[in-house]
């Protein structure tokens, strides 16, 4: 009986100034008794005093030693007052302080908790984040002595939220009221789900309490929704981009020449190969310019392909011309050629390409939504090589002379069109783009001889839904495209979702077979 | 004035071709079983187990590359989804088998053991009458020709042809993959159909059975061949090979080429279903690879190497190229990928016409020597 009230008067006075350790309790963390341990742990946690930290610190580390009714701290054969900090005289035979699983958790928490009173701010932010997802009721006084001492406002937002996490148990209705309140305007999965129990007569007997914590939940739930749904949507906007990168360069080989490139997904690999040498180049030469690879990558990878692009053409496809399911056949040889040339050259696993240091992380807009940079800036990628695609097609001699070949090829051989030069250039431009969706696609996904084939369905899949020779119809179908399968994935899971999208691009190609974006014109084949 | 039908199917093969299928299948039916059961293995003349899977598996493929020959040589309509007609055909007849093995899996349940895996308490709806041969067999060969003739006839009503339609075939052979993939679709995921024990009651690996079904395939093939040549030579082979050539001016004519299409696919890929329920047996596996694109994409080249619209021709390819294939992953397995890869390029671009073509070229040149 003396203990406690002891205890009580020991609790309340740590609370109130910077009382020293009571040897009693630094004493009582060597009891026999675990359950005994515990509450001295969490009395010296409430004094939040540097001391304490000492104290908790050496008998997490096993090195709080208990001789006679001093309590020191021996490192090596050095030994301290574990209350003062002064240094003493080894004792003869020091009693060490056993921890076991319970405890060593105990003191783990404890510990994490007086970080925050600690004088960094960086530690204090690091532990009031850590502390999120584990406060206890105990917690309470704890949290408001450093709600009270806080001056950050960072840290301080997150501290009132812990606080009302841990008043939700708090005997007085009123308390609970408020802080149900308090986190009903938070969107973290782990608050609803610590509201949850509260909405049930079980968990909370207070109805006006539990109709809060109702709608809370709900305001949560709909916030947690929308941003799901906004993850999506951005997913498949990425997606949308990356099939855009596919599919822009098959727009422009089948578009002008007709011709069906099978080996356009490899192409897409030739890029991401040739992005994987430069920054093998890189590590080896310029260290220190490491995070500028990526930049140096994009005209390599748009050139190497486009050489590989022109090498197709000018021995193979160039003598195909009008067979195109002849092309089809020659071109997928030419992809299996390409497969086992990337197998022999940099072996069948896949190569390691790593995101230089300005596109890791990402935005955080809500605590489950994420928008990593990468992907950002892959989407803005995209539609960088769109301008320049539609400059080059619009504002260029070149890109008209494209642009007359594929309207009327006769007639523009006629009027002086060089048009068997402009089927090597197209090919090769379209190529080189295939290498530039490469480069993206090494930021997102594996880099190994097989990536290409995973895209080259659905770069076609674009190509059909958005007609042939549109850079426009391209572009609305590979963001629809993208958008919509991301939607369906989150609705009926990634395998239904695709199988869903090739049905419903069956079902479209029947009402509108030439693509969403048709030529004008009637054709005599 | 018609011939009987007897006479029309005997005219269309001439005497040669005759006897040379006549020699065929006293190989296959005599000559095979007697070298296998009577000589000892370490015989000159002896034919091992080994030998005689694999030509019966090359004789599955000759069976679809005849399909496609149908259907591309004569139709003009490549596609690239004929191995999903394939893997349809050997699923079907996989279920049967897999309800053979009986309590004999792993699990010594009443269900597949794949089944029992992911604790499913009964069979699917889609599994009833599973455990009937002739359900199965006919199921074989009818999924694979209500899949054709809703595809096709939604496809061809649309009037899409070339290679929009060859995407679209393997868009949707790429789809199917994908569904069989999964393991709640219920024919096994990833694994497929293996571990066969019996057919009918016969233990599936043993000598006698093997060379039944070997002599089985050889005769379907002979049969297959004897009606896609009467097939092609009939009125129907020439409106369709008309439509291949000009199909605006057929239909100016007054012909539908709607009907005339949707018929060689749906009975193209009713052979290619039957290709693959004498598959699985013999090769004692399926699973969803053999719907992957590339598959659908090799049966092409089959047709290509040997010579389109011959129908021979794409047999004897079927024959070079996955002789060509196992005897190249087995001693240069890094090299398997160039050589099709090549074959692929070269076909397209100096044997337009294929094999048979070279062989018709070198003939007339002797003859015009001579």
């Amino acid at each position: 009986m003396t203990k406690t009230i002891l205890v009580f008067l020991l609790f309340a006075g740590s609370l109130s100034a910077q009382a020293a350790l009571d040897p009693a309790q630094v004493r009582q963390l060597a009891a026999e008794d675990s359950t005994e341990k515990v509450a001295a742990i969490r009395q010296l946690t409430q004094t939040a005093d540097p001391d304490a930290v000492r104290v908790l610190k050496a008998m997490a580390d096993d090195s709080l030693f208990l001789a006679g009714d001093k309590a020191l701290i021996i490192d090596g054969d050095k030994a301290v007052d574990a209350i003062t900090g002064k240094p003493v005289n080894m004792p003869a035979n020091p009693e060490s302080v056993t921890v076991n699983n319970r405890i060593r958790g105990e003191l783990s928490s404890a510990l994490a908790a007086l970080k925050l009173f600690d004088s960094d701010l960086a530690v204090r932010l690091a532990s009031a984040q850590k502390l999120q997802s584990q406060v206890t009721p105990e917690m309470a006084p704890l949290l408001a002595r450093a709600l009270e001492k806080e001056i950050d406002p960072q840290i301080k937002a997150l501290l009132t939220l812990a606080y009302a996490q841990a008043n939700l148990k708090n005997a007085d209705p009123a308390a609970r009221l408020a802080a149900v309140k308090e986190l009903a305007e938070t969107s973290s999965p782990t608050i609803k789900s610590v509201l949850l129990p509260l909405t049930e007569k079980a968990g909370e007997p207070d109805d006006k309490v539990r109709y809060e914590a109702i709608a809370a939940v709900k305001a949560i739930d709909s916030r947690l929704a929308m941003a799901e749904n906004v993850g999506r949507a951005f997913s498949g906007l990425s997606l949308g981009s990356i099939l855009l990168l596919g599919a822009l360069g098959l727009a422009i080989t089948y578009g002008v020449m007709g011709i069906i490139n099978m080996a356009h997904g490899e192409l897409l690999m030739v890029g991401a190969y040739a992005t994987y040498g430069m920054q093998t180049l890189f590590r080896a030469y310029f260290p220190n310019a490491i995070d500028w690879y990526l930049p140096a990558a994009i005209p390599v990878a748009f050139f190497a392909a486009a050489l590989v692009g022109v090498l197709m053409e000018r021995t193979v496809i160039r003598w195909l011309y009008g067979r195109t399911l002849e092309t089809l056949l020659a071109t997928w040889g030419i992809s299996l050629v390409l497969i086992q040339s990337a197998r022999v050259l940099f072996g069948a696993q896949n190569v390691e390409v790593s995101n230089p240091s300005w596109m890791s992380g990402g935005i955080e807009i809500m605590p489950n939504l994420m928008l990593p940079w990468n992907r950002i800036i892959i989407i803005g990628f995209a539609m960088f090589v769109l301008f320049l695609v539609w400059v080059l097609m619009n504002k260029t001699r070149l890109g008209m002379f494209v642009r007359a070949v594929t309207q009327n090829r006769p007639m523009a051989g006629c009027v002086g069109v060089p048009t068997s030069r402009i089927d090597t250039m197209a090919f090769a431009l379209g190529a080189g783009i295939a290498g530039l969706g490469g480069v993206a696609l090494s930021q997102i996904s594996n880099v190994g001889p097989d990536m290409g084939q995973g895209y080259i369905v659905d770069s076609f899949m674009v190509v059909v839904v958005g007609g042939v020779g549109q850079l426009a119809g391209a572009v609305w179908a590979a963001l629809g495209l993208g958008i919509f399968s991301k939607l369906l994935e989150g609705w009926a899971g990634a395998v239904v979702a695709k199988i869903l999208v090739l049905v419903f691009i069956i079902a479209f190609i029947q009402k509108r077979p030439q693509g969403i974006f048709a030529l004008k014109g009637r054709f005599v084949e | 004035m018609r011939k009987p039908l007897t006479i029309r199917i005997l005219s269309s093969l001439d005497t040669k071709s005759w006897i040379a299928l006549g020699i065929f299948l006293a190989l296959a039916l005599v000559v095979v079983p007697v070298l296998h059961l009577n000589f000892p293995e370490d015989s000159a003349f002896h034919i091992s187990t080994y030998a005689i899977t694999l030509i019966g598996k090359i004789m599955c493929y000759a069976l679809v590359a005849v399909a496609m020959d149908l259907i591309w040589g004569y139709g003009g309509i490549l596609s690239l989804g004929h191995g999903l007609f394939f893997a349809l055909g050997g699923y079907a007849f996989g279920m049967y088998l897999m309800r053979q093995i009986g309590r004999d899996g792993s699990y010594q349940s009443d269900l597949p053991d794949f089944m029992v895996f992911l604790d499913w308490k009964e069979l699917p709806w889609f599994w009833v009458g599973s455990d009937s041969f002739g359900w199965v067999a006919f199921l074989a060969l009818a999924l694979p020709a209500v899949v054709a003739f809703v595809f096709g006839y939604f496809a061809f009503r649309s009037r899409i042809k070339g290679v929009y339609f060859s995407i679209i075939t393997q868009a949707l052979t790429y789809a199917a993959m994908l569904l069989f993939f999964r393991n709640e679709t219920g024919f096994g995921g990833n694994n497929g159909f293996t571990d066969f024990k019996r057919i009918l009651g016969y233990p599936i690996t043993s000598s006698e059975t093997r060379l039944v079904l070997f002599g089985l395939t050889a005769v379907m093939l002979a049969v297959t061949l004897v009606f896609a040549a009467w097939l092609v030579k009939s009125k129907f082979g020439r409106v369709l090979t008309a439509i291949r050539d000009a199909e605006s001016r057929v239909m100016f004519i007054g012909y539908n080429p709607l009907w005339y299409k949707l018929t060689i696919w749906v009975i193209s890929a009713v052979i290619c279903g039957i290709a693959g329920a004498l598959y699985v047996p013999q090769v004692g596996i399926i699973n969803p690879s053999e719907m992957s694109p590339g598959n659908s994409i090799e049966i092409a080249i089959w047709v290509a190497v040997g010579g389109r619209g011959t129908l021979i021709g794409p047999i004897i390819g079927a024959f070079v190229v996955n002789l060509a294939k196992s005897w190249f992953t087995v001693s240069f397995p890094e090299y398997w990928l160039f050589f099709l890869g090549l074959l692929f390029i070269i076909v397209t671009l100096m044997l337009p016409q294929g094999l048979v073509g070279l062989w018709k070229k070198l003939m007339d040149k002797k003859g015009a020597s001579a």
